[in-house]
């Protein structure tokens, strides 16, 4: 760290144009939807039924999606810091492919393994549960795409873990149980929440596997990303700005809450 | 700061316009048509025909629902030719300026789309809000999607949806992968779903009919071009094509 040192390089101006022209980049768009908002009409739109519909319906559905996360992907995440087993790496592997996956190639698998003529799907429908077309459905698709957010991070933390103190904890006599959750857990925890609400901003954000999985319906699957595609090219542009901005407001938070653990530059 | 801004607009620009410049300097000429999901299959078999008449045109179709062509257009994307599916869509872009005279050049009726063999037995509309039938349609921001909901409303059926798709192409995919046991589209997707999905004829007093109509851009860049292939389409190589693949003709 040599950070607060007084050196000062000369301007390397090879590099600052274009550095210019790609923080530019970042800039315009976001300008674009504030310069564009009908900001007279903002609470308006927000507060009209289907505005109001998708606001709601994007809360339930990245919130169970987080929390499903949290139930099955915490244990995996530890499972994959602790316990050594054959195919470890493969099962590695495909926890971190959602990520680089195209989201629509995501729900096209999606559809093919819980659709109505899928994998489980079809044994699914049979027993007369619906997974296309449903809230769950959306549930779902938001899992598959944001879990490995958390499970990474989960991972990260529990394999850094100085094991000093669980190691000291069973030998006063602690069950693991009881280390896990009173020694373990809290040593992890500011990952556990910074893994969670990047899962759940993902969520938040998901569009390609929802609309291709879940469909699209006003109240039960339409989220606000899909809210915000369909009025852009319907008669509603107004509104699919002013729901882009409630989007981004929630972004900037989650970055600002999230700044020391990834920009620890000033 | 400026002159970085502007050569990486200089620089966006080189890139975006290399097509046309080299298209002007050369003896091609580049023409784009935006059009409406349901023409994909008629337009792109009229522009082998149009092509053949016009030698060197290199002819570019965008298809997507009529919605989302009009709200690419009033963002200035650079189209020559719009053709939409219905009336409202074109006269967004007439109000807006955007256009010139646009003229009817094909109709369409609608049909309700069923899986290969009906299994599920849908004889009418009356049959979609029967139990366990999943019926998905477009979405009211495209025209079919307006034209199912005047149909169901027309027969006074009141159906549960399960889906609104982004366009008619994408609700009749719905059925023909067998998510969806129906939707409501036009004739000419079940002929262009060639023998994955079946149709159930509607009766003449419960059908709506579409109306398609076609407009050069007043931004139009090759506007000799634009206007022939609109020619071609309301009475020429590509109006043939329309009507090979179920499309009526205009009044």
């Amino acid at each position: 760290m040599i950070r607060g040192t007084a050196r000062r390089d000369p301007v390397p101006w090879l590099a600052v144009v274009p550095a210019v022209a790609a923080a530019v980049l970042f800039g315009l768009p976001l300008a674009g939807l504030a310069w564009n908002a009908p900001w007279s009409s903002a609470w308006e739109v927000i507060s009209s039924g289907p505005a109001r519909d998708a606001l709601r319906l994007s809360l339930v559905t990245s919130l169970s999606a987080t929390a499903v996360a949290l139930c099955l992907g915490l244990p995996l995440a530890w499972v994959q810091a602790r316990v050594d087993y054959p195919g470890k790496r493969v099962v590695r592997a495909l926890t971190t492919l959602p990520m680089v996956l195209p989201p629509v190639v995501g729900g096209a698998a999606l559809l093919l393994a819980f659709g109505r003529r899928g994998l489980v799907g079809a044994p699914l429908d049979a027993a007369g549960v619906h997974l296309p077309f449903s809230t769950a459905g959306a549930v779902l698709a938001e899992t598959f795409v944001a879990m490995p957010f958390l499970v990474l991070t989960l991972e990260a933390a529990f394999g850094n873990l100085d094991r000093a103190a669980e190691d000291a904890a069973r030998t006063l006599g602690a069950s693991r149980a009881y280390v896990f959750l009173h020694v373990t857990l809290p040593l992890v925890l500011p990952s556990l929440v910074a893994g969670a609400v990047l899962c759940w901003a993902r969520a938040l954000g998901e569009f390609g596997a929802t609309i291709t999985f879940a469909g699209n319906l006003q109240g039960r699957t339409q989220t606000l990303p899909l809210f915000v595609y369909l009025r852009l090219q319907g008669s509603d542009a107004d509104g699919a700005v002013i729901l882009s901005l409630v989007l981004l407001v929630v972004s900037v938070v989650v970055l600002v809450a999230l700044r020391n653990r990834w920009l620890s530059v000033r | 700061m400026v002159p970085a801004v502007i050569l990486t607009l200089f620089l966006l620009a080189a890139c975006s316009g290399g097509a046309d410049n080299s298209a002007t300097a050369g003896e091609t000429s580049r023409l784009l048509v935006f059009a409406a999901a349901s023409l994909t299959d008629a337009f792109t078999a009229g522009s082998k025909d149009f092509k053949a008449q016009v030698p060197g045109l290199d002819l570019q179709f965008s298809f997507a629902g009529s919605g989302a062509l009009v709200a690419q257009l009033q963002a200035g994307a650079p189209a020559d030719v719009v053709a939409t599916a219905d009336a409202t869509s074109m006269q967004t872009l007439v109000k807006a300026g955007l256009v010139q005279t646009p003229r009817v050049f094909a109709r369409n009726l609608l049909v309700i789309v069923v899986e290969k063999g009906n299994p599920k037995r849908i004889a009418s509309l009356a049959d979609l809000p029967r139990n366990g039938t999943v019926v998905v349609l477009a979405d009211t921001s495209v025209p079919a999607g307006r034209y199912a909901d005047a149909v169901l409303a027309k027969a006074k059926v009141s159906v549960r949806v399960r889906s609104r798709e982004p366009d008619v192409r994408a609700a009749v995919a719905r059925v023909a992968a067998g998510e969806a046991d129906a939707t409501i589209a036009y004739v000419t997707d079940v002929r262009a779903a060639a023998g994955r999905v079946d149709g159930v004829a509607l009766t003449a007093a419960q059908n709506v009919t579409a109306s398609y109509l076609i407009a050069v851009l007043q931004a139009s860049r090759n506007p000799v071009a634009a206007a022939g292939f609109v020619d071609a389409t309301v009475h020429g190589a590509v109006q043939s094509q329309l009507l090979a693949h179920g499309f009526l003709a205009a009044p």
